[in-house]
């Protein structure tokens, strides 16, 4: 299993669900965050003062999965998360060592 | 007694009342998230506090039987004979009462405004003290000396309609005073270049101050006609053009310095306009109001940028607002007023009476050191006896922990 962990431009979060919806995942989790990464920080201007505004607002999509559909969701969103432009974030893939569901108790890819 | 004066008085006294939450949420709105509610307090305290200085104190001081051209006496201590016949002096046709109760919210309104200096740093316990000395010995005789019968500045002519001089320039240089004796915010760098930013937190927050502030100033300016009729809508409408005005033109002038015409600017600007027509509202028209409020907008934001180049941490631009915006509304009175509006006013320069900008001008010096030289001693006082500022650690905390043990926003 692999979890998927995708930081993406939050304009971008509605693309990307509706995508990964049509590859019926199972479920995902989202988070506001903010960073930074090559697109470094934005001027921000309040009564002309102006001020560097280091970590900017993205989202974070969080997603496990079974190996052999890691690599389509990961295309998914590479493919609806893209603008080209510089800022469009990054993908993590990690190894999941165990899955288990509360209700059930059920581990594996089962409880995915 | 006219019933239809008394209804209209009423309220626009509530009416002023709403600006005091709306100056609040105007405040709460540009400071960060750990101060909304330690901003938001010292404004709302303040609704209570002075209306019973007011009350006790307060009122006899401002309005009652003069003493020296300076402060009124005691004779109206606890209200005492302020009752429902009308006093002639003030407004002939409403009862007394009414007309102490709508001053008032201007007592109130007055020191609320100078908060802004002192935003995010100040003790509650020492902010107390100084409010309800200020109130006494700066706002009361002050008013007394612009507004009051026989003070001296009413006597030698100068025409402050609703309280350019008494609450704007007042307030607008205690606010100076304010902002160099307790120096700046923890991480303030001026150019934005400190080590902490102090970004607005809730901007649709302060458009909403700025939006109850507008709607309220016509209770402020129109009441200050202290009758339902002509001149009543003659300040109504001098106060809405010049505040259009004066919103257009600072982010007009923003869009040409900086670029973009911001949503802040556009509250600023609105504020500045209501600031600078305040004393000129029910002697000017409405083509010398939109100019006035023209001259505001830009004025206004230029002294906004020159703050960080003046070193001195005024957090929330009381100074560039109030103070500058006080001075060209009295000023611009001295120039745009005119007879043909109110005949119990006068003729500004334009009109055929420089004389007028001259007495405008003394009103403006006298005002601005008064209260400045005073606020600076009081602040000083409490400074060594008190203490002005909270400990750096509850700074970092944050006022709405250490001084209230709450928090705005909870998950």
């Amino acid at each position: 299993m692999k979890k998927i962990e995708a930081i993406i431009q939050p304009f971008k979060l509605e693309p990307v669900k509706d995508a990964l919806h049509a590859l019926s995942v199972q479920g995902m989790t989202v988070t506001e965050v903010k960073g930074f990464g090559v697109q470094k920080g934005i001027r921000e201007v309040y009564r002309g003062m102006e001020y560097q505004v280091d970590f900017i607002p993205k989202v974070k999509i969080e997603v496990v999965a079974p190996d052999e559909k890691a690599q389509a969701i990961v295309d998914t969103i590479i493919k609806e998360a893209r603008t080209g432009r510089i800022g469009d974030g990054k993908i993590f893939v990690y190894p999941v060592m165990e899955v288990i569901r509360i209700r059930t108790g059920e581990t594996g890819e089962n409880a995915v | 007694m006219n019933t239809g004066d008394t209804a209209f008085m009423l309220v626009s006294a509530a009416l002023v009342m709403l600006m005091t939450p709306g100056l609040a949420l105007f405040y709460g709105g540009m400071v960060r998230n750990k101060n909304v509610l330690g901003t938001i307090m010292q404004n709302f305290v303040l609704l209570g506090v002075i209306s019973i200085q007011w009350a006790i104190l307060g009122y006899s001081l401002a309005f009652g039987p003069d003493v020296g051209h300076l402060t009124g006496n005691l004779d109206w201590f606890g209200l005492n004979g302020v009752g429902f016949e009308p006093f002639k002096a003030y407004a002939a046709t409403i009862p007394h009462q009414t007309f102490m109760i709508y001053q008032c919210m201007f007592a109130v309104i007055t020191p609320a405004l100078i908060t802004g200096a002192f935003a995010e740093r100040m003790k509650f316990s020492t902010f107390l003290v100084f409010m309800i000395l200020w109130a006494t010995l700066v706002y009361d005789p002050v008013a007394h000396w612009v507004w009051g019968d026989g003070g001296w500045l009413k006597n030698l002519g100068a025409l402050d309609f609703a309280g350019g001089t008494v609450v704007h320039i007042n307030a607008g240089i205690a606010a100076l005073a304010a902002a160099l004796v307790m120096g700046p915010r923890k991480g303030y760098g001026g150019h934005g270049d400190g080590t902490e930013s102090f970004i607005p937190h809730n901007l649709p927050m302060t458009i909403l101050g700025a939006a109850l502030l507008w709607f309220g100033w016509f209770g402020f300016n129109a009441g200050s006609a202290l009758a339902a009729g002509a001149l009543a809508s003659s300040a109504f409408t001098a106060t809405h053009l010049a505040t259009a005005a004066a919103t257009l033109a600072w982010i007009g002038t923003e869009w040409i310095f900086r670029g973009k015409p911001t949503t802040l600017g556009a509250a600023s600007g609105a504020v500045a306009g209501l600031v600078a027509i305040t004393p000129a509202s029910g002697f000017v028209g409405p083509m010398s109001a939109i100019i006035i409020g023209i001259l505001a907008g830009v004025l206004c934001y230029l002294a906004v940028l020159a703050k960080p180049k003046l070193g001195y941490d005024d957090s929330l631009d009381v100074v560039g607002v109030h103070c500058i915006g006080g001075i060209v509304g009295a000023l611009a009175t001295g120039l745009f007023a005119s007879k043909l509006i109110n005949p119990a006013g006068g003729d500004g320069l334009f009109f055929g009476n420089p004389g007028q900008l001259w007495v405008q001008f003394i009103a403006v010096a006298a005002t601005l050191l008064y209260s400045f030289v005073v606020s600076l001693i009081l602040f000083k006082v409490l400074d060594l006896t008190m203490g002005l500022r909270v400990s750096v650690d509850d700074e970092v905390a944050g006022l709405d922990l250490s001084e209230h043990q709450e928090i705005a926003y909870n998950l």
